[in-house]
């Protein structure tokens, strides 16, 4: 709990730091940072209506974030989200268009469940290369990124482009299979609650079921994790394998609930959002939830921000850089803290490490 | 043999931007420090070659994005060496901070008008002179400077690593970080060196694109070339040459994806495009595992633990 505690205060300190840089920024582009800010926050969580485009782009920011991390307890890189979307995505329409005659409700649950299997596969390709190769899993799902990217833009404008179409895109899904709205009139759609109780049941699972521990200590020791039987292997190919089908799911969600075809460019950068979230959240699951929805209320305020002063809403992705930024520097407060407090200029004082290290082990 | 020519130089053209960032991937990576952020350093390159060639020409734009490139190695080294943090966390924080930053500034100082600028470029030939000698002629002399640039620092890069003392403490330090401050060497610094050199090597190639190639500046507009180029250090074997060869072969699958691109317009070019990606990663899976990392890449080095 105290570590919790630490690490919440930690990336509060790493965000007003951004803040405040990205205050720079907005003197820099001729505006009033106060009234920015005021704008940008007003416009992510001041009314219902707010709460309403948010809770459309929280929805597959918190499956994208926990599609990293959770391969992220195992000390992996899972950089494919953005491509893992777009195969979900292409399979949950394929199912959504062949199938027309189909009951809406179990065709809902299949083109969800064809998103699961095909961002899935997809992931696994990178894993796989990362087991059997040793391929760093960084490179091989970013690469994968761009393929995954261009099949969808070759489909759309080929085999699935509706005829007659102005520009590359799939031919709409029937109305019947639309996700139902959260409340009467909104465009948020059921996929967030969704996304919600997935994120608390893998917290539950990882940080008290037997396969966390397992997780725990591979991302600890692998030489350990083998001596005590367990498969390193087969958990990267795990962790990824879920991964995977949750940035699939967010595909099929993204299908299902708010743009209804498939097109070039239909991820639009939920997947690196997703790297965004799971690293403030310092891969736990739950905390994904709240900075997902952080992100996707800067996104949502950038454009009222735009409107009252007149930046460009890339302002908000100069700001997401410098909080990630920021929040990853405060990770090693600890370290910057004791030297401060012990009066030591160097980090790599001999005395200072030994009193970090009594300090962590409750000694002293 | 005009086309065979042709086609060679569009390749060496498409690769000079990677090799120039696998070249900044190799001298990071045998310090000692994984450099992710070569796609960050690329972009930042790219920004200050536009904001440079915009306001003073294509010299300034050169010095400006290289310039850019430094700033992005200053962080990724305040972040890996001074901070210790995990090497390839900070890579990815510094690549979405440099996309999110240039995509910013780009519409406060072009006015939104960046991808329609057209900038003067570096394209004067290196040394027309020598433009009939047997393959470099064509290759290199009648070039921009740039890539005869980039063969220079292949040459200069190698001996450096290979044939001198800082060379040798470089590779110390990325191999055995521990040993080498028994020697005396000081790792931080030593590292310190390779992540500016890596950065503003990447930058460089960010400039090659701007100033040779696209005279604009457009939003993230390196798409993955840093990644590619990551792919290629791997391939390299951590060579300064070999960077140089595994460069040239994702350029010429770029080169093969273009061709075939025009001579098939009833084939979709989504296809060719994808080529150069999937190309290194089937290189990757077929070659990797022969290949050994420098040993202690990846790991932060702390003096006073064991």
């Amino acid at each position: 709990m105290r570590t919790s505690l630490a690490l919440a205060a930690r990336n509060a300190a790493g965000l007003a730091t951004a803040l405040v840089l990205g205050a720079g920024l907005v003197l820099l582009g001729g505006g009033s940072p106060i009234d920015a800010y005021r704008a940008l926050f007003a416009g992510a969580f001041g009314d219902i209506n707010s709460w309403n485009a948010l809770l459309v782009k929280a929805c597959p920011i918190i499956l994208a974030g926990l599609a990293v991390a959770i391969p992220l307890r195992l000390g992996l890189f899972n950089l494919g989200g953005e491509g893992q979307m777009y195969i979900g995505a292409l399979a949950a329409t394929l199912v959504a268009l062949a199938l027309p005659d189909w009951p809406p409700g179990p065709l809902i649950l299949l083109c969800c469940l064809a998103g699961v299997i095909a961002g899935s596969a997809w992931a696994l390709l990178a894993a796989a290369m990362n087991v059997l190769r040793g391929v760093n899993e960084v490179i091989g799902t970013l690469l994968l990124n761009y393929v995954a990217a261009n099949i969808v833009s070759w489909v759309v404008s080929g085999p699935l482009m509706e005829p007659g179409a102005p520009f590359p895109y799939s031919a709409e899904i029937a109305e019947a299979i639309h996700l139902p709205p959260l409340l009467a009139d909104w465009d948020a759609h059921i996929g967030f609650v969704v996304a919600v109780l997935l994120a608390i049941a893998f917290q539950w699972v990882l940080s008290r079921g037997t396969i966390g521990l397992s997780i725990a200590i591979t991302a600890r020791s692998r030489s350990a994790a083998v001596y005590a039987g367990l498969l390193p292997n087969r958990l990267t190919l795990g962790t990824f394998a879920v991964g995977g089908g949750l940035a699939g799911l967010a595909g099929a969600f993204e299908i299902l609930g708010v743009k209804y075809r498939l097109f070039q460019g239909f991820v639009g950068g939920y997947g690196f959002d997703g790297v965004i979230a799971a690293m403030l959240a310092g891969a736990q699951p739950a905390m994904v939830v709240v900075s997902g929805i952080l992100l996707a209320g800067l996104k949502v305020g950038a454009n009222s921000m735009q409107r009252a002063v007149g930046l460009p809403v890339t302002l908000v992705e100069a700001l997401q850089g410098l909080i990630i930024i920021c929040v990853t520097a405060s990770a090693a407060w600890p370290l910057i803290e004791a030297s401060l407090r012990h009066g030591t200029s160097s980090l790599n004082n001999r005395a200072l490490r030994l009193r970090l290290w009594l300090k962590r082990s409750n000694l002293s | 043999m005009a086309e065979t020519l042709e086609f060679v130089l569009t390749a060496v053209r498409l690769s000079t931007p990677v090799a120039f960032a696998a070249l900044g991937g190799v001298l990071a990576e045998r310090s000692g420090v994984y450099n992710v952020a070569l796609e960050g350093a690329m972009l930042a390159g790219c920004f200050g070659a536009a904001l440079g060639a915009f306001h003073g020409g294509p010299w300034v734009g050169l010095c400006a994005g290289i310039a850019a490139g430094l700033l992005v190695g200053a962080l990724l080294g305040f972040l890996t060496i001074t901070l210790r943090l995990q090497q390839i966390v900070s890579g990815i924080a510094i690549n979405l901070l440099v996309i999110g930053l240039t995509s910013y500034l780009s519409r406060i100082v072009f006015s939104g008008q960046a991808n329609t600028l057209h900038l003067e470029g570096l394209t004067m030939p290196l040394w027309p002179a020598l433009s009939n000698l047997f393959l470099l002629g064509p290759l290199v002399f009648s070039q921009p400077p740039l890539i005869g640039l980039l063969l220079m620092l292949t040459l200069a890069l190698w001996w450096l690593l290979q044939h001198t003392h800082f060379g040798l403490s470089l590779r110390a330090a990325g191999d055995a970080p521990r040993s080498a401050d028994t020697c005396g060497i000081n790792v931080a610094n030593v590292r310190w060196v390779a992540v500016l050199g890596s950065c503003a090597l990447a930058a460089a190639g960010g400039c090659f694109i701007v100033l040779c190639q696209v005279y604009l500046f457009s939003e993230h507009m390196t798409a993955g070339k840093g990644f590619i180029a990551l792919a290629a250090v791997i391939l390299s074997r951590w060579s300064m040459p070999g960077a140089l060869v595994a460069a040239l072969f994702f350029g010429g699958f770029d080169a093969l994806q273009l061709k075939l691109q025009f001579s098939n317009p009833d084939i979709p070019y989504q296809l060719f495009v994808a080529m150069p990606y999937a190309a290194a990663l089937l290189a990757l899976f077929g070659f990797v595992r022969r290949y050994t990392p420098p040993l202690a890449v990846g790991i932060p080095f702390i003096r006073t633990t064991r």
